[in-house]
């Protein structure tokens, strides 16, 4: 199954594209990273898939077929917003009542245990919790809807670093508890990095990486070794990204399963996610695409290594 | 990957039964009882102003409602007495209470959905089940039926409130700019179309401040041309020679001819010049200190050659005329709802 499948979807402000040809196929799964520098197009994907905004070309389709903002999608998904807006006038009891009249199903003893747990008071105006807790009862709110797709998009860019961990304690939590996919769009990849099991990095309004964590991770190499032959690299291998300092050249090269012998002089490391993911960002002409898809020969990289 | 299993799912969406309406009564109630609990602020406001100056008035009318014969001098010196009195304050009031639709248009209709856009809560409140044309439609009908109701019942009582002028012979009749668009039914169609021009600028603007004033704006331009200019051309306008029209109704234009031409003001001032009065308009006239006691300019020129036509509308037409002017609001009112409601579902983010 997957959660979000577009083919050729654009969105156009004005004269400007903010996502062009974005076409994607991302499996449900725990944990959907969605990365990008600013504008690169997170919100504007998220906002399609989640029925906010109408495809300028192409289709995009959620849970299995459903077409975005479909009464049965919207039942499916729940949205957090950036910024995670509150009707900031509602208290919290409100929030779950209004929340709860608005849907099929609501966790309601789910949602006041929680807010129990967090120690907000559902007497407590939205508009004066702290940021922190705005985002977990938008979070709380969201979650008690028991959507099959939580779509939360940058919901910890105004959080401090406590918050940014007990807001993903509870994500990570409901995730443990229930068979939901969650989809989580950010400019900084470090907070996901250990939580993430599918990378989709968009540049420019398009797509340049996809894939499932694991693959990206064994299919990626940084290779160490002496700048001056950097070059028999760079036309052998795919580089995606060459920096050099001093003596010393790193490539982050693709492998794609290919396991060629390191030369001597030169030394290999597996990548990490942040690693793999800041490479490609550094470079946006170089790109990662699930081609057509054949079976990938369980054979560990690191392992050879 | 998943191209098969994909396609059962497909039909899916047909089959989901919307959420009950009545789901939305709660929420609607919640955030819009400070508003609502505003407008009958308002209304009562005026209301109890309308019943505390209008008690007096009423009670001073029963003095020139019981003169007999109403047509005598002495009546007339009555009635003039009392609208000397009390029409002056009234058309005041009259004026001030112009504002209502307008103030429920900008601090109702505006902000309703102005203020999701601004505080970025559409973003909360669309994605949830209920779907967002239809949290829409849920919020808008009862918010339109209430302020709608409550003006039409207000408008009973400015109608009570303006009865004694009326029976006095005040010149503005019912028919009236000011008066007009406070009786009958325009009152409530008016409130009903300042709403749904605040609702459709609300989605437009996305902003509440600026959308307020495109709404008070908007409003501004089509009371003001409906009232100058568009509902004096109902029905085409009776034209008579006959120099007295009974008030109450409304005079449009009057202008002088002679032998069947429209004549100019020199001309005028020219015959009258003889019994030394001035015409500053060809309704308007200054005697001059050797104006000879007894000479009525209007009568002078008629036994002169001059002919005055006026065209007005008769009091007669005062419902037909609101049944047009509500009918054309309602319509009006009900096309910009629904294309508030049909950019929601378009263009959201």
């Amino acid at each position: 199954m997957n959660v979000i499948e577009s083919s050729g979807l654009g969105k156009r402000y004005g004269n400007s594209w903010a996502l062009r040809d974005c076409s994607l196929a991302i499996p449900s799964g725990r944990v959907i990273a969605l990365v990008g520098p600013n504008g690169a197009g997170k919100s504007t994907l998220l906002n399609l898939a989640v029925g906010l905004a109408d495809a300028t070309e192409g289709s995009v389709t959620v849970l299995d077929g459903r077409s975005a903002g479909s009464p049965a999608a919207l039942d499916g998904i729940a949205f957090v917003a950036q910024d995670t807006p509150l009707y900031k006038t509602l208290t919290a009891g409100d929030m779950l009542h209004l929340t709860r009249n608005l849907n099929r199903r609501f966790d309601e003893a789910y949602a006041r245990r929680r807010l129990d747990e967090l120690g907000i008071p559902l007497t407590r105006k939205a508009g004066t919790l702290s940021g922190g807790q705005q985002a977990q009862l938008a979070l709380t709110v969201a979650l008690a809807r028991r959507p099959q797709l939580l779509v939360l998009d940058e919901p910890m860019a105004m959080l401090d670093p406590l918050a940014r961990h007990d807001f993903m304690a509870t994500v990570m939590t409901a995730i443990a508890d229930d068979d939901v996919s969650v989809v989580l769009s950010s400019h900084v990849l470090a907070e996901l990095e250990r939580v993430a099991d599918y990378l989709v990095l968009l540049s420019g309004g398009s797509v340049q990486v996809a894939g499932e964590v694991d693959e990206l991770l064994a299919s990626h190499m940084v290779l160490t070794g002496p700048a001056a032959e950097a070059e028999r690299y760079t036309q052998r291998l795919n580089v995606v990204n060459a920096r050099s300092g001093g003596a010393q050249a790193h490539l982050l090269v693709r492998t794609n399963g290919r396991t060629d012998g390191v030369a001597p002089g030169w030394e290999a490391h597996p990548v990490s996610l942040e690693e793999l993911t800041l490479a490609y960002m550094r470079d946006p002409a170089a790109a990662s695409l699930p081609g057509p898809r054949r079976p990938v020969v369980a054979q560990p990289l690191e392992a050879r290594l | 990957m998943s191209a098969v299993t994909s396609f059962p799912r497909a039909g899916h969406d047909g089959r989901l039964r919307p959420l009950p309406w009545r789901r939305m009564a709660w929420v609607t109630w919640r955030q819009h009882r400070v508003t609502v609990a505003a407008v009958f602020a308002l209304l009562g406001a005026a209301s109890a102003y309308l019943l505390i100056s209008g008690l007096p008035m009423h009670t001073a009318y029963t003095a020139v409602a019981a003169c007999r014969p109403a047509a005598s001098p002495v009546c007339q010196q009555v009635a003039g007495k009392f609208l000397g009195t009390y029409a002056p304050g009234v058309g005041i009031t009259a004026g001030l209470l112009q504002v209502i639709p307008a103030l429920i248009g900008a601090f109702v209709g505006a902000p309703l959905l102005a203020r999701e856009f601004e505080e970025g809560t559409f973003r909360y409140v669309w994605t949830q089940g209920f779907g967002r044309a239809r949290w829409t439609v849920a919020k808008v009908t009862p918010l339109a039926i209430v302020v709608t109701v409550a003006a039409g019942a207000f408008s009973v009582l400015f109608s009570w409130y303006l009865a004694p002028i009326f029976g006095a012979g005040d010149d503005n009749g019912p028919l009236s700019p000011t008066a007009f668009d406070q009786l009958g039914t325009a009152l409530a169609a008016w409130t009903l179309a300042a709403f749904a021009i605040g609702l459709l600028a609300g989605v437009v603007v996305r902003r509440v401040i600026p959308a307020v004033f495109a709404t008070l704006a908007t409003w501004a331009a089509l009371a003001f041309a409906t009232g100058l200019w568009l509902r004096a051309h109902y029905a085409p306008p009776v034209v008579t020679s006959n120099p007295i029209v009974a008030p109450g109704n409304w005079i449009l234009s009057q202008s002088w001819t002679a032998g069947g031409r429209p004549v100019s003001l020199d001309m005028i001032n020219q015959t009258l010049g003889r019994v030394d009065i001035r015409a500053i308009t060809p309704e308007l006239f200054q005697p001059g200190p050797a104006t000879p006691a007894n000479v009525d300019p209007v009568q002078y020129l008629m036994q002169h050659g001059y002919l005055q036509l006026t065209a007005y509308q008769p009091i007669g037409r005062f419902w037909p005329f609101q049944l047009i002017e509500g009918g054309w609001l309602l319509v009006l009112s009900v096309l910009l709802i629904a294309t508030a409601v049909w950019l929601v579902r378009r263009r959201a983010a």
